[in-house]
């Protein structure tokens, strides 16, 4: 689908209605690049909570070491991208004030906050050498906080209103824990010497492979309203990002030894995890302003449901 | 809200009475529901319903801009935007190319009386009195009045993560700008595109259906300024009632095109406690046609968030353990 440019009319174009062609659900207030940044933080800090709790256990320190340091600031510039994003940032922790299930923001904010707490603790412990029990617990409490944090974003964005959201619910979970990974995985590969990064370059490849599963499973999915995934500024984002992940990967596999074939594909995993969290953020404000991905959707349902009812069982 | 009620709480489908659910007792112990049912067959654009809360409510202005598109420079619900009169002018007759020949209307518009007209709405007066199947236009008015649904399952009080947003005893849903921390999650969560930010402000704002009026027992200030009786308040099962009736009556007349909106207590958000009666199909309107709560998948949400997050445990593990292994 790249003929965006084409002013033939297809013939499988939809023809819908609306009020002067604007658009109905109102578009997301969240802002650029707060929210999108805060999906990657959190995607590549609850990732790297994983990796530090593996390179604990199997005793490799360098690994442990820096991504807990990953970790602790990842959540930490990721709290301050989401109070930034707040139209009133003094009444953060009002957020607190109640936990709701049917609230991701609410259920994040209750996995956020201990990630962030604990992340901070490991990471001041392994760096001081101080307590180093207690640190460690808190590095066992970080990396099962780790993976939700990563995932729930998904849940965040999607229990919206939002078409090219809502609609992929499914499968934008797998999306960010892929991405997640490529990204706590290309950071290590890109600070680390190739040795103590080995477990990292597993990881990053592992998770390329799911992200670029999730998102062509979630465009073949989606129909119409994985346009604004493919089409226009949102479309392009999305292209570089698997251009970027490909990439990445072909290199991991290909410069296994060399260590600055290592960093490049290490950069380019981050990169591609980045442009995929702005890509699919971008796709999502796409598709509220247009007025056909809200209409031609819930037609269709409306339509498959009086068949339903003209022929009895 | 505890963890528990919001579990116990229903997220979608039928439910008969909202003020319980919320946690106000049995029927006998809060007031009935409250809402509105705006027949729009009635209404003669004059706005005096958007004016009307703009001073009750003391909502600043939402700008002067002309929007050049119709009569209506409102053009939609917002934060200072309480009541939208949509102003849709339609063609009878639209044709489906346009060939570029001169016309009498805006290019596209058929603007020959050829053909049947569209269900001669006799007896809608809408249809007839402000232009209908004799104007030499061919244009048909369509004049309605938007607010807040006050949505059975409301869509942006179930993503609220500070509590701001609550039902209220009347089973209407309102912000308190007490508690609201402007994180806008409700924006996005509302399948109608009601509620907004106010720039300004930082916070959320929407329809309140009059809390503060409902409390001393009077009329909001919309329903009480309308002119026609077209935007009507009441109990909810009783506006119900009156809507059914004056569906049938309509249809008796033949105006085949009127039609419920948000009446269906079985639809995607539980039914609308403001909802209305159409004469076009509701996206004409900028209405969505089949609008439903996100929260609805919310468990299927959290299934695919778990799913997703042991695959990445997964994940984590498989890297170290072949790891392990190769180096033994
Ligand atoms: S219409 Fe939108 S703002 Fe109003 S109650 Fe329903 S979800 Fe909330
Ligand atoms: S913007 Fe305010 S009212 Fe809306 S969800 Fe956030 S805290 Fe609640």
């Amino acid at each position: 689908m790249r003929g965006e440019q084409s002013m033939v009319p297809e013939a499988d174009v939809q023809p819908f209605e609306s009020y002067y062609g604007k658009q109905i659900i109102k578009t997301p207030t969240w802002k650029t690049p707060d929210v999108p940044l805060y999906l990657f933080l959190g995607g590549l800090a609850g990732s790297s909570a994983l990796l530090a709790e593996g390179a604990a256990l199997s005793g490799n320190t360098t690994l442990e070491r820096f991504t807990r340091l990953v970790a602790a600031g990842g959540a930490g510039a990721g709290t301050v991208c989401l109070v930034h994003d707040l139209g009133r940032p003094e009444r953060f922790l009002n957020m607190l004030r109640v936990l709701k299930i049917t609230s991701p923001l609410s259920v994040g904010s209750f996995i956020l906050a201990p990630f962030s707490a604990l992340s901070s603790a490991a990471a001041a412990s392994q760096v001081t050498g101080r307590l180093p029990v207690l640190g460690r617990l808190a590095g066992v409490g970080t990396a099962l906080f780790g993976p939700p944090l990563v995932t729930y974003t998904a849940a965040l964005i999607s229990n919206t209103a939002v078409p090219a959201w809502h609609t992929a619910r499914r499968e934008l979970p797998f999306v960010f824990a892929g991405s997640g990974a490529a990204a706590a995985g290309g950071l290590a590969m890109l600070a680390l010497p190739v040795r103590a990064g080995t477990p990292a370059h597993r990881m990053a490849l592992a998770g390329a492979a799911l992200e670029v599963g999730a998102v062509a499973t979630m465009e073949h999915r989606l129909g119409m309203v994985a346009e604004p995934y493919q089409q226009g500024g949102s479309g392009r984002l999305m292209r570089i990002a698997r251009g970027c992940t490909v990439a990445a990967a072909a290199l991991t596999v290909v410069g296994r030894r060399s260590r600055l074939l290592r960093a490049v594909a290490g950069a380019s995993y981050v990169a591609g995890s980045v442009v995929t969290r702005f890509g699919i953020f971008e796709a999502g404000l796409a598709s509220a302003r247009d007025p056909k991905y809200t209409v031609v959707p819930q037609r269709e349902r409306l339509r498959a449901r009086q068949e339903a009812r003209a022929e009895p069982a | 809200m505890s963890v528990r009620d919001s579990l116990a709480r229903s997220l979608h489908g039928r439910l008969d009475d909202v003020q319980g659910d919320a946690g106000y007792g049995d029927p006998a112990e809060h007031p009935p529901r409250m809402g509105f049912f705006t027949d729009t067959s009635v209404c003669i654009g004059c706005k005096a319903c958007e004016v009307a809360c703009k001073e009750w409510n003391e909502v600043p202005d939402d700008g002067y801009a002309l929007s050049g598109m119709s009569y209506d420079n409102t053009q939609a619900l917002g934060a200072s935007t309480w009541r939208h009169v949509a102003f849709v002018e339609k063609p009878l007759h639209p044709t489906t190319t346009d060939l570029g020949l001169p016309g009498m209307g805006p290019p596209g518009w058929d603007t020959h009386e050829s053909g049947l007209p569209r269900a001669a709405p006799a007896g809608a007066d809408q249809a007839t009195e402000s232009g209908g199947a004799n104007d030499d236009a061919g244009v048909r008015w369509l004049m309605s009045s938007d607010v807040c649904k006050h949505c059975t399952h409301a869509g942006c009080l179930d993503v609220c993560p500070t509590g701001s947003l609550f039902r209220t005893e009347f089973g209407t849903v309102v912000v308190q700008p007490d508690i609201c921390n402007g994180c806008g999650y409700c924006v996005s969560a509302c399948p109608y595109g009601v509620i907004d930010l106010r720039k300004e402000d930082g916070r959320a704002f929407k329809c309140t259906l009059c809390y503060d009026r409902l409390k001393e027992g009077q009329t909001p200030a919309c329903a009480q300024a309308c002119p026609t009786e077209s935007i009507q308040f009441g109990e909810v099962d009783e506006l119900r009632e009156r809507a059914d009736q004056r569906l049938a009556e309509l249809h008796e007349k033949g105006v085949d095109v009127a039609r419920l909106y948000g009446r269906d207590p079985e639809d995607g958000v539980g039914g609308d406690g403001a909802f209305f009666l159409l004469l076009d199909e509701p996206e004409v309107y900028g209405l969505p046609p089949d609008p439903v709560v996100p929260t609805r998948d919310i468990a299927d949400m959290w299934k695919h968030v778990g799913a997703a997050a042991l695959t990445l445990v997964g994940l984590g593990v498989a890297s170290f353990v072949s790891s392990a292994g190769r180096r033994r």
